[in-house]
Order: C-alpha cells, then sequence, then structure tokens
C-alpha cells in the first residue's frame, strides 16, 4: 500500500475565489471603519462610537458560514458584524451621520444598527442585556420546529454578568439552537480580562451547562474561526443544542472614539506586539504565498473598497436628516392583530 | 351574565387568546405544572401543553429576554411576572429592549409582548413584597400600560393587550384575583386606552385605577349615604391616558380627588392633576386632593400597613375636604 499523501501544512482551505471573498469583508470592514474614525474626527458622527479594528476575522469567519435565514445579534461595536452580514455600506454610514436613509433611519446610531431583511437583529448597548434577547430567538426557532440557527456575538467582558449565565442555562435547558459567540479582545473598556473574570478559558463556562459545546480558537485566523464555526454550527443546527465560542482577538483601537489608543491600561509595546498578528495582512500574506494573488490584484481590490467607502461617505453627506416629524414616529406601532 | 372571579376572568382572556392565534405563548415562574403561583394559568398546560406553556426557572431577567427575542422574530409571548416586585431584576428587559426596539431599530422591530403579573400591596407582605410600579412604568415611552380593576375590565383589557403589536405592561392585584363580577362569555376586548366612568355622579370626581377602582366605588357608596354624590372615573390604562374622560368629569363636577396605590412622589396623580390643572383651571371650585401610599417603605405590623395605605376612610375624608364639608 503506497504511503498516503501528506496534507501540505502551507495549503490553505477553500478555494481560491472563496479566500478572495474572505479577505474583500475584511478588507472592507477595515478600510469602512478607518473611514468611520475620519468622519468621526470631523465631527460627521457623534455620540459613541466603538471601532471593530482588529477583529474582522471573527466576524467575516464567523457570518461567512451562516445561511440567509439564520439569525444574527451584537453588541454595540456592531459595524464589522453588520458589514460582514451583508448590510449595504451606505445604509450603514448614513445611520452613522444620522440621516433618513441609514438602516435604522437616523434613530439608531452606531450602537444600534438593525436590518430586518437579513435577520440582523441589531446592535445593543446593555452589556450582557442581548443574551437573553438570544436565547428567546433561538426559543422561537425551536417553537416553529426551524432548523435555523442565532448567532450572539458578545465581548468577553459579558460571561460576568448574570443575564450570561440565565440565557445559557435556559439555552442549554430547553436544547436552543444558539451560537454563543465571546469575543475576547482582551479588554471590557480599560480592565483586562484577568482583573475581570475569575477564570482563564472563558469556553470553559460552558462546562456548568450539562450538554453545551464550549471551545476556543485563535481569532486572528479566519480559517480557524471558519472550522470552530463549523463544528459548533452542526451541533446547533443538527442536534438543536447550544454552543460557546471563545474567539481570541485584539481590539487594535481604543474602547470607542473617545478613548486613548494606548497608554492607560495597556502599553503601545503590548499593541505592537499584537499589531504583528494583524488578521488582515495575515491572511492577505498566506493569499500571495499561496498564489491567489498578486499585489496587483490587492491594490486593484484597495482601489475598488475605497471607492465603495467614498461612494458610503457622499451617500450618507447627501442624505437628509430626519424631519421633525419622524421624532414621534415609531414610538409604538398602530397595528393590532 | 356569568359572574366570575378576576382569576378566572384572566384564565378565560389567555385560553382564548391562544386558542385564537397558535404564536401566543405563555411563559413565566410556575405557569404549568404548578397551574400558576395565584392559578391564573390553571389548565393551560393540559390543553396547551409545554412549548406554550413553559416554566422557566426563576431567573426573571433571563425570561424576559426570552420574550423580547420571541417577539422579534413574530412569536407574541405573554411573559409573567410571579409578582412585580421580582420584576425588578428584568427591567432592562422591559425598559432597554421592549420599549425601545421599534424606535431604535426605525421601525423594524415591533414587540407584540405582553408583561403581566400582580403589582402593588397584598396583606402583611411587608417592604419587597409590596410595592405599586405604575408609575414607575408609566413613564417609559414605547410601553402600554393597564390596570384592570374588575374582573370584566381583566378579561377585556388581558385579551387586548395580547392582541396589541407593541409591549403592554398589565398590572393585576393580588387582592382582585378573588373578586366577583359580570364577565360575558362571549369575545370582546376593552380598548387600551379608555377610561370608564364607573359611576355617575356630580359633586366631585373621583379619578382612580387598578385596585383602588373598588376603594372608589366603596366611597362612593358611603358617600352616597350623606346625599354626596361622585363621579368615579377608572381610568384602566395608565399609558396613554383618557384625559378626554378626566376633563369631562371634573369640567363637570368642578371637585377632584386623586386617588392612587402607589407612592406620592412622580406618582399617577401627579400627572392626572397636571392634566387637571392644565384643562381645568378655570372649573375648579377646590385645590384637588391626592390619596396615595404613604411615603414609606410598607411595613409588616397590620397597625402601620393600615397606616400607610390608602384606603376608605382616607378617601371619604379627601372628598368631604374638597367639598368643604370638614
Amino acid at each position: 500500500m503506497p504511503p498516503k499523501k501528506r496534507p501540505d501544512p502551507r495549503a490553505l482551505p477553500g478555494d481560491p475565489a472563496l479566500r478572495r471573498e474572505l479577505f474583500h469583508s475584511m478588507l472592507l470592514q477595515r478600510r469602512f471603519e478607518e473611514k468611520v474614525g475620519e468622519a468621526y474626527a470631523l465631527g460627521k458622527i457623534g455620540g459613541f462610537c466603538h471601532l471593530y479594528i482588529g477583529q474582522e476575522a471573527v466576524s467575516t469567519g464567523i457570518l461567512s458560514m451562516l445561511r440567509p435565514d439564520d439569525y444574527v445579534i451584537t453588541t454595540y461595536r456592531d459595524h464589522g458584524q453588520a458589514l460582514a452580514r451583508g448590510m449595504s455600506p451606505r445604509a450603514i454610514m448614513a445611520e452613522l451621520f444620522g440621516r433618513v436613509d441609514g438602516c435604522s433611519r437616523g434613530k439608531g446610531g452606531s450602537m444600534h444598527l438593525f436590518d430586518r431583511n437579513l435577520n440582523f437583529l441589531g446592535g445593543h448597548g446593555i452589556v450582557g442585556g442581548h443574551v437573553p434577547v438570544a436565547a428567546g430567538v433561538g426559543f422561537a426557532i425551536k417553537y416553529r420546529g426551524g432548523d435555523q440557527v442565532i448567532v450572539c456575538f458578545m465581548g468577553e467582558s459579558v460571561v460576568n454578568t448574570g443575564a450570561f449565565h440565565e440565557a445559557l442555562n435556559m439555552a442549554a435547558l430547553w436544547k436552543l439552537p444558539c451560537l454563543f459567540i465571546i469575543e475576547n479582545n482582551k479588554y471590557g473598556m480599560g480592565t483586562a480580562v484577568e482583573r475581570a473574570a475569575a477564570i482563564k478559558d472563558l469556553d470553559r463556562r460552558a462546562d456548568s451547562y450539562q450538554g453545551m459545546h464550549g471551545e476556543h480558537v485563535d481569532g486572528q485566523d479566519v480559517f480557524a474561526v471558519r472550522e470552530a464555526t463549523e463544528r459548533a454550527l452542526e451541533i446547533c443546527r443538527k442536534e438543536s443544542r447550544p454552543a460557546l465560542l471563545e474567539i481570541r482577538t485584539y481590539r487594535f483601537m481604543g474602547h470607542s472614539m473617545s478613548d486613548a489608543v494606548s497608554g492607560t491600561y495597556r502599553t503601545k509595546a503590548e499593541l505592537d506586539e499584537q499589531l504583528k498578528r494583524d488578521p488582515v495582512w495575515m491572511l492577505k500574506a498566506r493569499m500571495l504565498e499561496a498564489g491567489d494573488c498578486t499585489e496587483a490584484d490587492v491594490a486593484e481590490m484597495e482601489r475598488e473598497i475605497k471607492t465603495i467607502c467614498q461612494d458610503a461617505w457622499d451617500f450618507a453627506d447627501a442624505s437628509p436628516e430626519p424631519s421633525a416629524e419622524a421624532l414621534y414616529e415609531d414610538v409604538l406601532v398602530d397595528t393590532v392583530s | 351574565m356569568a359572574i366570575i372571579t378576576y382569576r378566572e376572568a384572566l384564565n378565560q382572556a389567555l385560553r382564548e387568546e391562544m386558542g385564537r392565534d397558535d404564536r401566543v405563548f405563555l411563559m413565566g415562574e410556575e405557569v404549568g405544572v404548578y397551574n400558576g403561583a395565584y392559578k391564573v394559568s390553571k389548565g393551560l398546560l393540559e390543553e396547551f401543553g409545554e412549548m406554550r406553556v413553559v416554566d422557566t426557572p426563576i431567573t426573571e431577567l433571563g425570561f424576559a429576554g426570552v420574550g423580547v427575542g420571541a417577539a422579534m422574530v413574530g412569536l407574541r409571548p405573554v411573559i409573567e411576572f410571579m409578582t412585580w416586585n421580582f420584576a425588578l431584576l428584568a427591567i432592562d428587559q422591559v425598559v432597554n429592549a421592549a420599549a425601545k426596539m421599534l424606535y431604535m431599530s426605525g421601525g423594524q422591530y415591533p414587540m407584540p409582548m405582553v408583561f403581566r403579573g400582580p403589582n402593588g400591596a397584598a396583606l402583611q407582605l411587608s417592604a419587597q413584597h409590596s410595592q405599586d410600579f405604575e408609575s414607575w412604568l408609566a413613564h417609559i415611552p414605547g410601553l402600554k400600560v393597564v390596570t384592570p380593576g374588575t374582573p370584566y375590565d381583566a378579561k377585556g383589557l388581558l385579551k387586548a393587550a395580547i392582541r396589541d403589536d407593541n409591549p403592554v405592561i398589565v398590572l393585576e392585584g393580588e387582592m382582585l384575583y378573588n373578586t366577583k363580577g359580570e364577565v360575558p362569555e362571549h369575545d370582546y376586548i376593552v380598548p387600551i386606552g379608555e377610561a370608564e366612568l364607573k359611576r355617575e355622579g356630580s359633586d366631585c370626581s373621583i379619578i382612580t385605577n387598578g385596585k383602588m377602582v373598588l376603594v372608589a366605588m366603596n366611597a362612593a357608596d358611603q358617600l352616597a349615604k350623606d346625599g354626596i354624590r361622585v363621579d368615579v372615573v377608572d381610568l384602566r390604562t395608565v399609558r396613554p391616558m383618557d384625559v378626554e374622560a378626566i376633563i369631562t368629569s371634573v369640567q363637570k363636577t368642578n371637585r377632584a380627588v386623586v386617588l392612587e396605590e402607589g407612592w406620592e412622589i412622580a406618582g399617577i396623580g401627579a400627572q392626572v392633576v397636571d392634566y387637571i390643572q392644565r384643562e381645568c383651571f378655570d372649573h375648579l371650585d377646590a385645590p384637588v386632593i391626592r390619596v396615595h401610599q404613604a411615603d414609606v417603605p410598607m411595613p409588616y405590623a397590620k397597625g402601620l400597613e393600615k397606616l400607610a395605605k390608602p384606603d376608605l376612610q382616607k378617601t371619604i375624608a379627601a372628598v368631604r375636604k374638597v367639598m368643604y364639608l370638614d
């Protein structure tokens, strides 16, 4: 019998077209958010604005594995996931500018991006508050006998809230198809995870609940994220059981736009070290090496994305502010069923 | 017409609405196997099964959030709090999620759901179990808040609440569950936002709601013996409030007592008095008086508890005072 051919360790999963798509998704998030930072500095965007830069492999890795009829719910750091789910950059930018063509008609802002057509159930502003809501979506899926999954993104600081435990307990007890994603970017605002959580591997929180799958994964490697997501989704979808993934990533920017990037709660040296594992450039290097694309191809993609981001800005800038009548709209609906 | 209890009226409302629409489900502590802490859900588990009558762990924040999520994707949850005192653990879901979702999503996510359960004081349950939260909840745009005081209104308002595409708070009364009244067997609703003139008089208006409706009716009976005839306006809904009904009554009687179960500061009565001073200023023959709970946590001792609660005597005294009889 001939010896089994060993797989090439440098080989990348998927085909080149898929990999280019993943890279496009991540690069779009990166450039879009850089544009958002610029708009914020110019006063075009106000309020709280939390950038996702550094975490793009998480949103892209997970959301690229979902079906269109699955559900997504997330936190206030929601721009990256909204883009990765396929929301229009124009509608997102217009929302950030507080204009009527925004995805939430200028009523939600950066923290509350919603898109009903994509089953994107919003960015939510209270740490932990949306986790039971995700369990409710899982309950509704089961109630109707569907095979969708709800994916719930949260920051690592959520694992210390009561809402998290209440939701995970019910999800496990009632066998709900919920995929809980802890995006461990190491800091809850300025508090390092070691200073907040009395547990090292956050995915081990799953052990508290019978039958809950838990796993941690390198969040800067989009392929690793996809593989872990595939395993977890299989459990959620086929067995109608919840799963918990801790995705270890890093936030390259401050907690919000008003927060220094480094110097208070983390050192520049730490940040510089983490920047060496930039998920976007790591993927690019691997694709160049695999021959998926050339520098010229990437430059072309950059040009295309730059046009998309500028177009989103121009669209948002031209979109009208909500009228005074809009103030009282959508407090309640008039309908009765 | 059948005479049934407030508890049975609520049970009928749940049964009828669950039969009418299979998106409606009931969730809360002890609603299923135990048949309800106050037996409001008696028999429903047997009739509708465990997917639609769901016993939860003691986890108010959690199951209130489950209701929110289920409502976002098209179910019509009825979330039962064993009492509203426990709902404080879940207030984030009521205030930050249910009440805000439609607005902050730019109209994309209506929240067709009900949060219900007993509110306010029963007997000697002391501080943590005897609180009226109607003004807290009525303060929040994005919610509707109803406070049925009779079996007829309990059934009609709960049915209206379940059919409404907005989050509706139904504040019941533990001391009301055993009260009886006429309730039609046919399908009907009591429209949310409509007050009812429960008794007609010409000398003074008592404007009230919820558990205090019975107190006001008793006061009206007593006062009638002295020839004092009062209007009893039952608000029934405290958000949105039927301002027209208040104005019509006070412009007729020229005097008003506002009777509420809760505390004085920023209470429902303060809002009623504001409407009266704005719309009936030239009609008033006396300052409006409010009757409410004493501004203290509820004490346990019987005598102290009686002193703390708004009651028949305090209401009668208030009416006599606005009529300058005492």
